[in-house]
């Protein structure tokens, strides 16, 4: 195919394009002939089709996520916000972290391996940008049922992938969650956080400024993989009838990451760059357009120069390719030489493809010849914004007015049976043949790790401040209830930070959701972003960044709205933290918090094939006073435990199983007392001697406690019921061998 | 006086930090030695760490065993100089023959992150020297290619020599031969274990500090000299 340059494009205003196989509509082609005054080149077309997905764009949620700006908290604590990379945060001592999580769902649906892989390689290179060495990353991930064909398909894959590639690049993988429901069933859902630290004046941001500056592509070389990726894979809700789209998913060379790692972080130490931003989704087109528009426009490249892996590539493709371990970086002249050198020390290839221009256009041309003349800022930022159609679906108040019966226990064979079934039940048996695939010690500073309630890690080896991160979705209640759904995921992802004996600072997110074109899921997005951005302002918390994943469904099902909340905290010594295991016999255990018995949206009703009729409703106010009594608590606290998924019984057992040590508890209305997961509890240890302290600090923050019994021998007893650590054990950790191998 | 102790970083090498974090904890100093260089800097030893030089890919520590820094190690190696090489740098001593046998594929084919139970077979060497004998310890492995290979014959060498250093104890991690975690030459200067004692020198950030051990026994050898 002849090149399509800007004069040709001007010359033959009427030549057919494939706006539409691209993923444009109509009205969004119209509206870049608008803003070019012409028909686009065929490379125009490619760039302004990738940069306009909903994937890059969100064009489809701005309008709902602009709440995250008008409500937001105001914190001293935020360095860079929403916009950038990632978010920054000021975590004391001069040291700032930053933090973000995103989705690769289709892709690992399409492939697995590759799928998983590349999404931690895309996280961790956002993390990178911003100036900061990676320090972990973890894991949210959803599947269908345990023991679907497909499941069995996508998830050893997944979780080699997310091994395969983090374990490579040293990054230690400190928490997630796995959950199964059969919506997720040919919608996985595979979010990946990743977590990094600088100083403060090592702050990076994507922008490109200063006349006659270099623009470096450096990394790896570019191929055809992931041409497309973006506007085909992530905007579209998969058709079976439509051929195989394996080509779009991009191949990942974990080896590669890890030294453009290495090579960026000497880059930074020596102060090499103006501006950096890596080649994720839309790849060249999305890096040139973004750092041209941050800066002052004009930006002049010679695609020609870009290094390609397949020499066959059109520039088409160059700009579309989401080749991965790429990055693109402003360079002053004087400092080329520098740069240079570092990159051959870790053999990277850098290659100057450009330079910043005076004017305020985006040029890019091939062999000599104009193909993109735009103004980078409507490629970039000014992509189309959807109102979208808003309806409350009829099964909300449906199920509302509905009412709901499961088995419940009530003799002590009974009681024995069902906490033995539900330890044993996916969702929450223990995930260690996932979480033992995943390197938790590199870098030397892991605290805190799956299956604790929050990953802590150690910052500085000398003052042993450390940060906590946890990642957190109750995709049920969100279901039931989106807005209510929202708050709660935040308030339980604040609790677990807490209960590790961190302050909570600051909120990332990753809202999954199904197909922005179904108002009843439109209804669903824009109730959770609401909650979301209501509950961050009360808890006096900044939302520093996320993603946004739709399509996410098969047909007319979509998933259950799964908003995944990330939350970062701080401790400033990391020797104080509270682990989940109870370390010792002859404490006395507490509840703290109070229950209503409702099983709505419980793992219990779940596992009855129920999903219940009502969210519990967020009390924020409790919930602050609730981490406040925890972090004034922690000195009295021999171990503390997050109450969700699985209610009582999941905790109790967990707490148990960690060090192997029993407890006895006495507990009225047994079976509600088990397995309701009503929102605002934790249960913790202490000694028999800080029964005092403990009394006075649930009426200083008026917090109902509640002293169900004490820990030691070899059995979990509950009321006459007796389970031994044994059984607990066989039953907990027996059901992921079993399903996967 | 404190002792120079080399840590060498290849493409790719992940737990560089870590090991001489383990150094300076155990007193002494950490030199890093880079790959592409013959130096090794005056260091009175040398960890080679854990990691995926150069991507792995090949053979674990295929290609590393041809960094310049290796030359430097082979040399020195065989005049008693003590080698360190954990995981990855386990591996490359294999390719480098500095030590007989080779790791393969776990024998379950997945990743294994777990804190394990080695038994201390064998105190007579540079690195282990400060263990009693028959010591348990735990300290964490993490590979997907920690399966110990060799002929019979090595084997039998191996054993009836007293070469086995550590041995994994109730649970076969991985299914290397006569559960077999750590091996030394005949010497005892150059040791090679699977499992990674840098990660188990904090109580806090390690199942224990037993493999501080490996990290004062050498320097302990050294102060001797």
């Amino acid at each position: 195919m002849a090149l399509d340059t800007v004069t040709i494009a001007t010359q033959n205003p009427d030549t057919t394009q494939p706006f539409a196989e691209l993923g444009l509509k109509d009205d969004e082609y119209a509206r870049i002939k608008t803003i070019l005054g012409r028909r686009p080149t065929s490379s125009e077309l490619a760039m302004y089709s990738v940069m306009w997905s909903e994937h890059c764009s969100y064009k489809s949620s701005k309008v709902h996520l602009k709440q995250f700006g008008e409500k937001a908290f105001k914190s001293d604590a935020l360095l860079v916000g929403i916009g950038e990379n990632a978010g920054v945060v000021d975590i004391g001592q001069n040291y700032a972290i930053t933090f973000k999580i995103e989705s690769h769902n289709h892709p690992s649906f399409i492939e697995p391996y590759q799928g998983a892989a590349t999404g931690v390689g895309g996280i961790v290179r956002d993390i990178l940008t911003m100036g900061a060495r990676p320090i972990a990353i973890m894991d949210p991930l959803r599947f269908g049922l345990a023991d679907a064909p497909d499941t069995r398909r996508v998830l050893p894959g997944i979780v080699a992938g997310i091994g395969g590639y983090g374990n490579c690049l040293g990054l230690p993988n400190i928490g997630g969650e796995i959950v199964f429901d059969e919506t997720y069933a040919g919608n996985p859902l595979v979010n990946a956080l990743c977590v990094g630290v600088m100083k403060h004046e090592d702050i990076k941001l994507a922008t490109a400024h200063g006349t006659g500056n270099l623009v470096v592509l450096f990394g790896a070389k570019t191929g055809g993989d992931g041409i497309g990726g973006v506007s085909v894979l992530a905007s579209e809700t998969f058709n079976a009838a439509k051929p195989t789209k394996r080509p779009s998913v991009q191949v990942g060379d974990p080896f590669a990451e890890k030294v453009l790692i290495e090579c960026c972080l000497e880059i930074f130490k020596a102060d090499l760059v103006i501006g950096i931003q890596d080649l994720g989704g839309a790849g060249l087109s999305c890096a040139t357009s973004e750092l041209a528009s941050a800066g002052s426009g004009g930006m002049q490249i010679n695609l020609e120069k870009v290094p390609l892996r397949d020499p066959s590539l059109s520039p088409e493709e160059i700009l579309m390719s989401e080749s991965q371990e790429r990055m693109c970086a402003i360079v002053a002249p004087e400092k080329i030489k520098h740069f240079m050198a570092i990159c051959r020390k870790w053999d990277v290839t850098a290659t100057v493809i450009g330079e910043v221009t005076s004017g305020e256009r985006l040029h890019i041309t091939f062999n000599g010849e104009l193909i993109v003349d735009v103004p980078p800022r409507t490629v970039a930022h000014d992509g189309p914004i959807y109102n979208r159609p808003i309806k409350k679906p009829d099964y909300v108040d449906q199920l509302a007015k509905s009412t709901f019966e499961v088995p419940l226990p009530t003799d002590a064979d009974e009681v024995k049976a069902a906490v033995l079934k539900l330890i044993a039940s996916p969702n929450i048996a223990d995930k260690s043949w996932v979480t033992s695939q995943f390197d938790k010690y590199v870098q030397g500073n892991t605290v805190l790790a799956q299956p604790e309630d929050s990953g802590l890690i150690r910052i500085d080896e000398e003052t042993h401040l450390g940060v906590a991160v946890s990642t957190d979705a109750n995709a049920r209640w969100s279901y039931l209830d989106p807005y209510e759904g929202a708050k709660l995921a935040l308030a339980e992802s604040c609790r677990n930070i807490a209960t590790s004996g961190a302050k909570p600072l600051a909120v990332t997110n990753c809202l999954n959701f199904g197909s922005p074109e179904d108002p009843g899921v439109m209804w669903q997005f824009a109730e959770t972003v609401r909650g979301l951005a209501d509950a961050a302002l009360e808890l006096g918390l900044p939302i520093t960044g996320g993603n946004v994943s739709f399509y996410n469904q098969t047909g007319s099902v979509a998933i259950l709205p799964t908003p995944v909340i990330g939350v970062l905290g701080v401790i400033q010594d990391v020797r104080k933290r509270t682990p989940m295991g109870i370390p010792s016999a002859d404490l006395d255990l507490y509840v703290i918090g109070k229950y209503n018995g409702n099983l709505s949206g419980s793992e219990w009703a779940h596992l009855h094939g129920e999903i219940g009729n009502a969210s519990p409703v967020a009390d924020l106010n409790m919930e602050k006073r609730l981490v406040n009594f925890l972090l004034d608590g922690q000195p009295i606290f021999e171990s503390a435990h997050d109450v969700s998924n699985g209610g009582l019984a999941a905790t109790l057992v967990e707490s148990v199983l960690k060090n192997k040590i029993g407890a006895r508890v006495d507990l009225n209305d047994v079976a509600n007392a088990l397995f309701s997961e009503t929102p605002g509890r934790v249960l913790v240890a202490i000694k028999s001697s800080a029964t005092n302290e403990i009394v006075s600090l649930a009426g200083k923050y008026q917090i109902p406690i509640y002293k169900i019994g004490t820990t030691g021998g070899t059995d979990l007893e509950i009321n006459q019921a007796v389970i031994s650590i044994e059984e607990l054990s066989k039953a907990h950790t027996e059901t992921f061998p079993k399903l996967f191998g | 006086m404190s002792f120079r102790v080399g840590v060498v970083t290849f493409p790719g090498s992940l737990d560089d930090r870590d090991a001489a974090r383990a150094v300076e904890m155990a007193g002494g100093i950490a030199v890093p030695l880079f790959h592409a260089s013959d130096d090794l800097k005056e260091v009175q030893a040398v960890v080679l760490p854990g990691g995926f030089s150069y991507g792995d890919y090949l053979r674990c520590g295929a290609i590393a065993r041809f960094a310049p820094i290796m030359n430097s190690i082979v040399t020195a190696a065989s005049h008693g100089f003590p080698v360190l090489g954990i995981c990855n740098g386990f591996q490359v001593l294999c390719e480098s023959h500095l030590l007989p046998g080779a790791l393969t594929r776990n024998s379950n084919l997945h990743f294994l992150c777990r804190d394990q139970k080695l038994k201390i077979e064998n105190t007579n060497t540079v690195w282990t020297s400060g263990f009693k004998p028959g010591q348990e310890i735990v300290i964490p492995l993490k590979n997907g290619e920690g399966s110990f290979q060799c002929d019979d014959e090595t084997l039998k060498i191996l054993e009836s020599e007293g070469r086995v250093i550590a041995r994994y104890v109730d649970f076969d991690p991985n299914g290397s031969r006569n559960l077999i975690a750590g091996i030394s030459n005949e010497r005892g200067n150059v040791v090679g274990l699977m499992p990674h004692p840098e990660h188990a020198i904090e109580s806090l950030m390690g199942p224990s500090t037993d493999g501080l051990t490996f990290f004062t026994s050498a320097l302990q050898q050294l102060v001797g000299r």
